[in-house]
């Protein structure tokens, strides 16, 4: 209740001093026009926040935020009819080779940058006193397909004899295929006898009534849930790491935390009011991202001017392609 | 001999000392049994009651606190959700039910009067009742899949409002027919009768006798019928429904919000003010559902006061 009742009176705050400042930047001409934004749940926040302000200061905007997860997302934005084209993407995942071909295809070049940081929480059960920490290993153990653990003390020697059941997303989300890629090693290889469910509110439900629960979602789920569940240390080799906001800019939460993208296609940049909209999100993106009832991690200032000049100069494609490595400030550099 | 002398007896006696006694035998037990039936009856109507209470309870408990002017004229804010309100949604809902009225009921009542009091009653007839029949059980998820081919991509109505009432149009159809054909049914043939007797056409007939006398069976099939439109979510998350819309429709071709997906999105956001906020919408869409139905029944005691007979 306490923590609750603090992050109303500061959601409330930042969104009013949002508001207010760019109406004061923008109070110039009215654009009139739409921005039709869809894909992933994790990103949707981000855009919704985006749009909620940037309608309060042009009203004849028309933004519309979908949610149909990252796949459900390209496959809008690479829509084979010309009207159902969605202008930007909400992508926790970098573009697939199989949508770029497919936007290569249909003649649709798009522009690529990042966004925020998300983090991926791995929760139990608030009153599992034993679970401080796994390794990937455990996790990977516990995950992969086939996998027969089904009892915490299978998990690791000394652990008590309890029932272990898992909650996790469905194989739509993003976080199932990032968490998958990361922890298992391959995307979308996963055991299935879990409790699956695109909707984190049941995933959090589930796990904070089962005491031999274990389970993960997205970071800022668990931020909102805070006093239901509790956080596993994840160790990656170098110790173990229990992540915060500042640990995971930090970057020392591996493997769990990724990069979250926007995309949107060069032909909507044209369009002055989507432009305008990606220019907002520039202007404001730290208070955006971290506002309370967004949670993420923002990206440092260094991204967000080169997300933005990549809008300014048009640079399409991916740096995800085939052949380019490196992390996040390295690729974009 | 035994026997029918055993029996004759019997009914002797018993017509003799006591007028009743032949319906007598095993009263108590029949009594009995009577009694059960009614105490189970009533059993499971108190069950069904009782979940529905149980349901406003919560629904009121929770969102009613939210409800006010402002949350009718206000649109959604995930970043100030004190200050949400359903304004695109209903918009968005209205917009939806009203074409889908325009749409449906023409074609509907028209289907059920040609259906009823012109085709030949033949295995064609039949067999076409028999499928508008198993239409009405067809799960509205697959109208939607239907509504995302035809309307959405086909007729290149992209995701707007017009496609989604089409959609919802399809989805109740079917009833529709349904009810106006029993309601028609439900006319005595002796009104017909009477009329060709006089001279009528079957027209005639149709529109000065027999529709009017039909009517209030079918204003309750219609909104029965769109009541069931009004709180689709499934069709519209099929061809394409948003998350977030802060505006409301101009136009048919606009997109939209519904007061279903407006729930929806909110049951799924993790903040619990959001569950409480969809509990709001929901009574929203309860109130909406509820003067459709006042106004049907208004309709139906106005109809029925005016009927000849």
């Amino acid at each position: 209740m306490n923590a609750k009742s603090a992050v109303r009176p500061t959601a409330v705050l930042i969104t009013l001093v949002l508001a207010w400042c760019t109406t004061e930047a923008s109070a110039e001409a009215k654009l009139k026009g739409k921005v039709s934004i869809d894909g992933s749940s994790t990103v949707a926040p981000i855009t919704m926040a985006a749009a909620e302000i940037f309608q309060a200061q042009q009203p004849r905007v028309r933004v519309t935020v979908g949610i149909s997860g990252t796949g459900g997302g390209f496959k809008k934005f690479l829509s084979d009819r010309k009207n159902l084209r969605t202008d930007i993407s909400d992508a926790s995942r970098p573009i697939k080779n199989s949508e770029m071909k497919r936007a290569a295809e249909l003649g649709i070049n798009f522009i690529e940058f990042p966004v925020a940081i998300d983090g991926i929480a791995v929760v139990i059960h608030p009153e599992n006193h034993f679970c401080k920490s796994l390794t990937v290993e455990e996790l990977k153990n516990i995950w992969k397909p086939g996998s027969t653990v089904n009892n915490w003390n299978q998990v690791r020697p000394g652990f008590p004899d309890l029932p272990l059941r898992l909650y996790g997303p469905g194989t739509d989300s993003g976080t199932f295929d990032y968490f998958t890629k990361e922890i298992v090693g391959e995307e979308k290889a996963s055991r299935s006898d879990y409790t699956a469910s695109e909707s984190d509110n049941i995933l959090v439900q589930g796990i904070a009534g089962d005491k031999g629960s274990l389970g993960y979602f997205g970071f800022s789920y668990f931020q909102a849930n805070k006093k239901r569940l509790k956080l596993v240390g994840i160790d990656n080799g170098a110790g173990p790491v229990i992540p915060s906001l500042d640990i995971i800019r930090g970057g020392t939460y591996k493997p769990l935390s990724r990069p979250l993208f926007l995309y949107v296609s060069t032909d909507a940049v044209e369009r002055p009011e989507v432009k305008a909209f990606l220019d907002f999100f520039f202007d404001n993106a730290k208070m955006i991202v971290e506002h309370p009832r967004v949670n993420y991690v923002a990206l440092s200032d260094e991204l967000y001017n080169i997300g933005r000049k990549r809008i300014e100069n048009r640079i399409s494609g991916s740096e995800y392609g085939p052949g380019k490595s490196g992390d996040l400030t390295d690729r974009y550099k | 001999m035994m026997r029918e002398n055993t029996i004759s007896t019997e009914y002797r006696d018993a017509s003799d000392s006591n007028p009743d006694a032949m319906y007598n035998p095993r009263l108590d037990r029949r009594r009995f049994i009577g009694k059960i039936f009614a105490v189970f009856c009533a059993c499971v109507t108190g069950i069904g009651v009782a979940v529905l209470a149980a349901l406003l309870y919560r629904i009121f408990d929770e969102g009613w606190i939210y409800i006010s002017t402002n949350f009718l004229t206000k649109f959604p804010s995930m970043l100030m959700p004190e200050t949400s309100g359903v304004k695109s949604a209903l918009y968005g809902t209205l917009w939806l039910v009203s074409i889908t009225a325009i749409v449906s009921i023409p074609v509907g009542i028209g289907a059920a009067i040609y259906l009823e009091e012109f085709a030949p009653k033949n295995r064609l007839s039949r067999f076409i009742h028999t499928n508008i029949a198993n239409l009405a059980g067809v799960p509205s998820i697959v109208y939607g899949i239907l509504g995302l081919a035809m309307f959405v991509r086909w007729s290149n109505l992209g995701r707007s409002v017009l496609a989604g009432s089409l959609t919802l149009s399809l989805l109740i159809l079917p009833v529709i027919i349904i009810a106006s054909r029993e309601a028609l049914l439900g006319v005595p043939k002796t009104i017909r009768l009477a009329a060709f007797a006089l001279g009528a056409t079957r027209w005639q007939t149709v529109r000065a006798h027999v529709v009017p006398a039909a009517l209030p069976g079918i204003i309750t099939g219609i909104i029965l019928a769109l009541s069931r439109a009004i709180g689709e979510a499934a069709p519209l998350v099929m061809i394409g429904a948003l998350s977030y819309v802060a505006f409301v429709p101009d136009g048919p071709m606009d997109e939209f919000m519904a007061l279903p997906i407006q729930i929806y999105t909110w049951c799924d956001q993790p903040d619990p003010i959001f569950q409480h906020l969809a509990a709001a919408a929901i009574i929203v869409l309860l109130a909406v559902l509820l003067s459709m139905n006042a106004v049907a029944v208004a309709l139906r005691a106005w109809q029925q006061r005016k009927s000849p007979w």
